[in-house]
């Protein structure tokens, strides 16, 4: 499976996506709060939160379904915010199954080819070579009722490829599938976009299906940009504690704000950032970053362990009652039971600090 | 206890069909069986070659394929865009559509006729009084059609409603307008297919009403076919049973002429 002929009209067009301001209002609720964010051309950026922060709204907003209340949205330079969503240009794919019932796969595809007003012939063959793209040259007459809900959201990415658009627009496609389709359909997803060149805009709240396959990430909460980073970065260097504790499993170990550093476990390490006023901390560690040896003396003790394959995670007690997670590598982690009493320490790092949680 | 079910299906279903086919059968038989003269189809040529058959009839078809039309282009969009923009307001339209079936026609119809009465008097000097005139044109009272249409309203709203429920019409426009069509082309190209059902439905439901309308047609003084059954039946008992078995035929013929066209439609178009 190659690009055929699509690959040289879309690489050459990438375009760049810019949100200025973005404010969205319905009823009391506020949908967005100001969103900026802009989009390289050619990037496969994924918009990530928790329900209701936005992302959504953000997405539909570039297709041309919503509109601000104030603030823009640029393709390439150009405000198209108030152009219609028919004429934007961009090819959506849908958390539920969007084909149109009545026609078949191949007519689905070719739908847009017909909105334009394609000749019968080329637009039968672009939908074939489209249906090939995405691996379902086979189903081209199958309606969506015979196909897999994973057949059916491929159907669905050629049919929002088949106008050849300047940015693509992922609206939770995977989220309605069953895990191995859903593991699948991600790297197909990636493959293609990566293929074509065309700018993408994945819209999701899984955040390992947002770090496995964006080039960038763009955290949300309560309709604001929290970061914007590299999925490395972003699980590294966390710019707040909201995106720290969302991306990631992170823990969280009382501490002392001593000047510049935080004392922790009998530890003095250096901050991370700049350190909240108050001096009573929380310390966010991740599991991976938790040194645990088992101590006959030790005052924290596992309370329970779940086996991930080459690494368990134990869920630590420490004296104090704060409970953390550990990834050990299993063959060190299978002596340590429930029950077992351990020391906890952190590597001699700089360690992220935020406010102690309520 | 599967088979006893099976058995007592087979009971209701008997009686109910005894309950529906004996009056029939009884009708069909004291129309063709005259006493004295054996089996004959009298009663039934008598009618076709009564004046007014042809005419009455087609009248009542002409008024339904009206009627069809307006209260389709009516409601469809109407519905759509409530569906879309405004869902809250459903309760509200639900209950305004279902008015026509609480307001009696008697009563209805003793509006529109003081309404008829009442224009002409206070707008003989507007154009509206030509208004008055052409709708009341006895080879075609477009007022019936008025009135039908919102007689048929509840009718239409439940089949619509029904269809509707059954797609996901937001994300079927969406979608269709992603791909470059526009509002009219999404709605015509995207969503009407997939209401086929229920638009054959609320065409179906109209159409039964309007051939069997009697009382407004008969107040407002125009002749359609159950008009016309009535004034010809009313005379002689066998001609007026052999006139609602005909009517009846009438009704069912037309019915599935129209879901044969519809069904024979969906599968043209899954193939082209």
């Amino acid at each position: 499976m190659t690009a055929t002929t699509l690959e040289p009209t879309t690489v050459g067009k990438a375009a760049t996506v810019e949100f200025q301001g973005l404010r969205r209002e319905f009823g009391a609720t506020v949908a967005l709060d100001g969103l900026d964010l802009t989009v390289r051309p050619g990037e496969f950026l994924a918009l990530l939160g928790p329900s209701g922060c936005g992302k959504t709204t953000a997405l539909r907003m570039l297709a041309g379904f919503e509109h601000p209340d104030s603030g823009a949205v640029l393709v390439d330079g150009e405000d198209v915010t108030r152009v219609p969503a028919h004429r934007r240009d961009a090819g959506m794919v849908f958390q539920s199954y969007s084909l149109f019932p009545h026609l078949n796969a191949l007519d689905n595809v070719a739908f847009g080819l017909r909105m334009r007003k394609v000749r019968t012939a080329e637009r039968r063959s672009r939908a074939a070579e489209l249906l090939e793209l995405v691996g379902l040259a086979d189903k081209g007459d199958r309606f969506p009722h015979q196909l897999s809900g994973g057949q059916q959201q491929r159907i669905a990415l050629a049919r929002a490829l088949a106008l050849r658009p300047r940015v693509l627009l992922l609206d939770e496609p995977l989220s309605a599938l069953d895990a191995k389709v859903r593991l699948a359909l991600r790297e197909e997803i990636r493959r293609l976009q990566q293929e074509l060149g065309i700018t993408t805009l994945f819209v999701t709240h899984d955040q390992e299906e947002a770090l496995s396959i964006a080039d960038r990430v763009a955290v949300m909460r309560a309709g604001r940009l929290e970061q914007c980073a590299e999925p490395g970065e972003l699980y590294g260097r966390p710019a707040t504690a909201f995106v720290a504790e969302f991306v990631g499993t992170m823990s969280r170990i009382p501490g002392r704000l001593a000047g510049p550093d935080v004392e922790v476990l009998g530890l003095r390490l250096p901050a991370e950032g700049t350190p909240p006023t108050a001096s009573e901390v929380d310390v966010l560690v991740r599991p991976e970053a938790v040194h645990v040896t088992a101590d006959e003396g030790g005052d924290a003790q596992v309370i329970a362990t779940a086996f991930l394959g080459a690494t368990t995670r134990l869920t630590v007690r420490l004296a104090d009652g704060t409970e953390v997670k550990a990834d050990l590598p299993t063959h060190e982690a299978t002596a340590l039971g429930a029950g077992a009493a351990v020391r906890v320490s952190l590597p001699q790092r700089p360690v992220l600090v935020a406010e102690r949680a309520a | 206890m599967a088979r006893r079910l099976n058995v007592w299906r087979w009971v209701v279903l008997g009686l109910a069909a005894l309950y529906f086919l004996v009056p029939l059968a009884a009708s069909v038989v004291f129309t063709v069986d005259v006493p004295g003269q054996g089996v004959t189809f009298d009663a039934y040529t008598q009618i076709v070659s009564t004046a007014g058959f042809g005419s009455s009839l087609l009248l009542s078809l002409e008024l339904a394929l009206a009627t069809i039309a307006i209260v389709l282009l009516l409601m469809v969009p109407a519905m759509v865009a409530l569906r879309l923009s405004a869902p809250r307001l459903r309760p509200v339209v639900e209950v305004v559509c279902s008015l026509p079936l609480v307001v009696p026609p008697i009563a209805f119809v003793a509006g529109i006729a003081t309404v008829l009465k009442w224009g002409p008097d206070h707008l003989s000097r507007t154009p509206l009084f030509e208004t008055f005139v052409a709708i009341q044109n006895p080879s075609f009272p477009f007022v019936l059609v008025l009135a039908y249409v919102v007689m048929a309203l509840p009718f239409v709203y439940r089949a619509l409603d029904s269809g509707l429920r059954a797609v996901d019409v937001r994300t079927l426009v969406e979608a269709a307008r992603s791909c470059g069509a526009g509002w009219p082309q999404a709605l015509v190209r995207a969503v009407l297919p997939n209401l086929r059902g229920a638009l054959l439905n609320a065409a179906f439901l109209t159409l039964a009403l309007v051939l069997g309308e009697f009382t407004v047609a008969q107040l407002l003084g125009f002749q359609p076919f159950a008009v016309w059954i009535y004034s010809v039946g009313g005379s002689q008992a066998q001609l007026s049973v052999a006139v609602s078995v005909l009517s009846l035929l009438v009704t069912w013929a037309l019915l599935l002429a129209l879901a044969g066209v519809g069904g024979r439609t969906r599968t043209a178009s899954s193939r082209g």
